[in-house]
């Protein structure tokens, strides 16, 4: 009996474990729920998205709050930070339980789309914010938008949007397109299809390529005998740095030019100039832009030991205005501060012309950028030339075709 | 069953019930519906010796299908868990009645060839919502008056559900059809010489495995409030495994504890950032080189020894 009893009580043991793990604490009322304004840092931490978020996106928000000055009167600022895995379920129940027993009011980062609309879809329940800027994918401002969700950085539509349109702008007027068969790749290329024709371009076909794929050499041979002048790659991640490579390596980039639909700086790094130049992309931060950006940059750098990519800085400028907004509200009652921040031109190194839309939508100018030759490149990091600047009215989707319930028609 | 096991197990519903006063109501529900769907699995593996890989594709399809049932076609919470527990007991029978035909590493290749077939056909089905996954699932009122959106009461449903589950597999291995499944295991020729359709029986197990699976799926997507293609993922096959090898194969409440450890780990190494990975597989490089039977396994065998 005494070994039965005994094992009745490991098991007991096992199953408590987590419960000790799970303390709730006393939550204060106030102005400042629980008299502190805590930032959640939500990501990718050791999957394939660690490159442009990750630490990264935590360095950034702590130096928004570092610069802030750490506190708001006597209230306290803090930011933690969660690894996500890309695992929805991990990032909104971590999310769910930041709200309910840690006190945190704000989450951001949120990149990889499947996370980023579960857990807008937890800060609406929870009556919390959620400040997107990792995620592309338009549903969170369309059929998921929810008044307790912005949208900050960029999304599926602007990149695809304003690479076509650029890039038909500036002569690239026939273009064929290498897509991902699946939801994301098709929008993708739907959108970007859709402005090429728009503005008097043509699309001469598209061939559809398997997620993962490790071998494009039949879709290029396909692509390079289409004779358009612009291959636009549908794709994202591995895929995209897949088909570039591949592409060079064929030498379809000596007489068509590649536009990349959702590259990020990071992936140019580990490209290298080599394998990436010449292409056409589109993006909303570049560190080189000016001397604002340059500043910030230097700083991050500093710290992370690598340029700020469109999610690092967006990070900061996101956690900036929102302590902002807070201060300005006197609360950090979510719904007042999106009313506030709605009601503000925002304006910073990050956001060129920012202004919160309606359905969630941080608007803000973009930027179409072509990658250097390695030759031209003068410095470490030094990959972009800003071929053209996408006025931020026009850069995103227009609020006529939004399909956001919030949104009066 | 013994007076030791009645008290062990009185003693464990006692701790489920009062659980939720003291932990994270959503994480309980996380590690039960794991606890669930690792027994499931263990049902085929440790009870009748076959090693599915590619029971993800039960958890998946059944959430789909539960969420969709709620979500779009407005179905009751009730009929919709049964939709997809149906759906994965017929995806069960489907590639059950291929699989069986092959033995050992074929017939794993084999579960794990049509699970990765049906994670495509997750991918790209408009329903699906492809990468982005199927969101915002309701939970409305299960019978009709039990308000599943409070989550003290979700859980109590979730238990029960779990309850459910666990007492039928329990049922399962110590009915004759279970000291059947048993013999197969250990010796499936002599099973076969002894004049049992040892086909009927494994179809009959991998159905049983993929049905409860699949309650489990279903519970789970109603739980979190969507569905993602993290739950058709072969990782997720992968990851069932290793909760019923950590927890110990073949015991009742080793898959248990093992979803219990790995969900644990999931869920609180999740601020250490980019140790999480390096933890968890260090700790289950421990546990496979230390605890060769498992956590529960081991305990019983020291009880026993």
């Amino acid at each position: 009996m005494k070994r039965q009893l005994l094992s009745a009580l490991v098991a007991s043991a096992f199953a408590l474990a987590p419960v000790a793990m799970a303390q709730p604490k006393p939550a204060a009322v106030g102005k400042f729920s629980d008299g502190i304004v805590k930032i959640g840092v939500l990501t990718d931490m050791s999957g394939l998205y660690s490159d442009l978020g990750g630490q990264g996106s935590f360095i950034a928000a702590q130096m928004a709050v570092a610069d802030f000055g750490n506190q708001l009167g006597n209230v306290k600022i803090e930011v933690v930070s969660a690894d996500h895995q890309n695992n929805a379920e991990t990032g909104a129940n971590r999310m769910r339980e930041w709200f309910d027993r840690q006190q945190v009011d704000m989450v951001t980062d949120l990149l990889n789309s499947a996370v980023g609309i579960a857990t807008a879809k937890v800060a609406n329940e929870k009556k919390r914010l959620a400040i997107n800027v990792g995620a592309g994918s338009t549903r969170i401002t369309n059929e998921d938008c929810n008044p307790h969700t912005i949208h900050y950085a960029y999304d599926t539509y602007a990149l695809g949007y304003g690479t076509g349109k650029a890039i038909v702008k500036t002569g690239g007027d026939t273009w064929f397109f290498l897509t991902a068969d699946y939801a994301f790749g098709h929008s993708l290329e739907k959108d970007t299809a859709d402005v090429v024709k728009a503005n008097g371009g043509k699309v001469l076909g598209q061939v559809r390529h398997p997620l993962n794929a490790a071998d494009f050499s039949s879709f290029l041979l396909q692509a390079q005998s289409s004779k358009a002048k612009i291959i636009g790659l549908a794709n994202a991640g591995g895929d995209t740095i897949n088909a570039i490579k591949a592409a060079n390596e064929f030498g379809i980039t000596k007489n068509q030019n590649l536009a990349g639909l959702l590259v990020f700086i990071t992936d140019i790094h580990s490209l290298g100039l080599n394998t990436a130049q010449g292409m056409l992309l589109t993006d909303g931060f570049y560190w080189d832009m000016d001397d604002k950006t340059r500043a910030f940059s230097k700083r991050f750098f500093e710290k992370a030991k690598k340029m700020p990519s469109m999610v690092h800085a967006g990070v900061y400028s996101a956690t900036m205005n929102y302590l902002k907004a807070v201060k300005a509200a006197g609360t950090d009652d979510a719904a007042t501060v999106v009313a506030t921040l709605k009601k503000s031109n925002v304006d910073d190194f990050f956001l060129r012309n920012g202004k919160l839309r309606e359905d969630g939508r941080m608007i803000h100018d973009m930027y179409l950028m072509q990658v250097k030759k390695q030759a031209d490149s003068k410095y470490p990091w030094d990959y972009y030339t800003l071929k053209a600047t996408i006025p931020a009215a026009e850069a995103f989707q227009p609020m006529s075709a939004s399909r956001c319930p919030m949104v009066k028609k | 069953m013994p007076r030791s096991h009645r008290i062990l197990y009185a003693a464990l519903l006692i701790l489920g019930l009062l659980a939720p006063l003291v932990a994270y109501p959503i994480f309980l529900m996380k590690a039960l519906c794991f606890a669930l769907f690792a027994s499931a699995f263990n049902l085929l593996i440790g009870f009748t010796g076959l090693l599915s890989f590619g029971h993800a594709m039960f958890l998946g399809s059944a959430g789909y299908i539960c969420g969709h049932a709620i979500k779009v076609l407005g179905w009751p919470t009730e009929f919709a868990i049964l939709a997809g527990v149906a759906a994965s007991a017929l995806i069960g029978y489907v590639v059950g009645t291929l699989a069986i035909r092959r033995q050992g590493i074929y017939f794993a290749m084999i579960t794990l060839a049509f699970s990765q077939m049906l994670y495509f056909i997750f991918l790209q089905m408009p329903f699906t919502g492809g990468e982005d996954g199927l969101q915002g699932i309701p939970r409305r009122h299960l019978f009709g008056f039990i308000d599943l959106d409070d989550d003290l009461t979700m859980y109590y449903v979730v238990f029960a559900i779990t309850l459910a589950g666990f007492w039928m597999i329990y049922r399962t291995i110590h009915s004759p059809f279970g000291q059947v499944l048993k013999a197969i295991r250990e010796n499936e020729a002599r099973a076969l010489s002894l004049g049992y359709d040892v086909d009927r029986y494994k179809l009959l197990a991998f159905v049983l495995s993929a049905a409860l699976s699949g309650l489990a799926g279903a519970t789970k997507a109603l739980v979190f409030k969507f569905e993602t293609l993290t739950d058709v993922h072969w990782h997720m096959s992968g990851e069932v495994v290793l909760m019923t090898l950590l927890g110990g194969m073949g015991t009742i409440l080793g898959p248990t504890v093992g979803a219990l450890i790995v969900v644990t780990l999931q869920n609180y190494l999740a601020s250490l950032e980019g140790w999480v990975t390096v933890i968890t597989g260090a700790i289950f490089v421990l546990c496979v080189l230390a605890f060769r039977r498992g956590v529960v396994g081991e305990i019983a065998a020291r009880i026993k020894g």
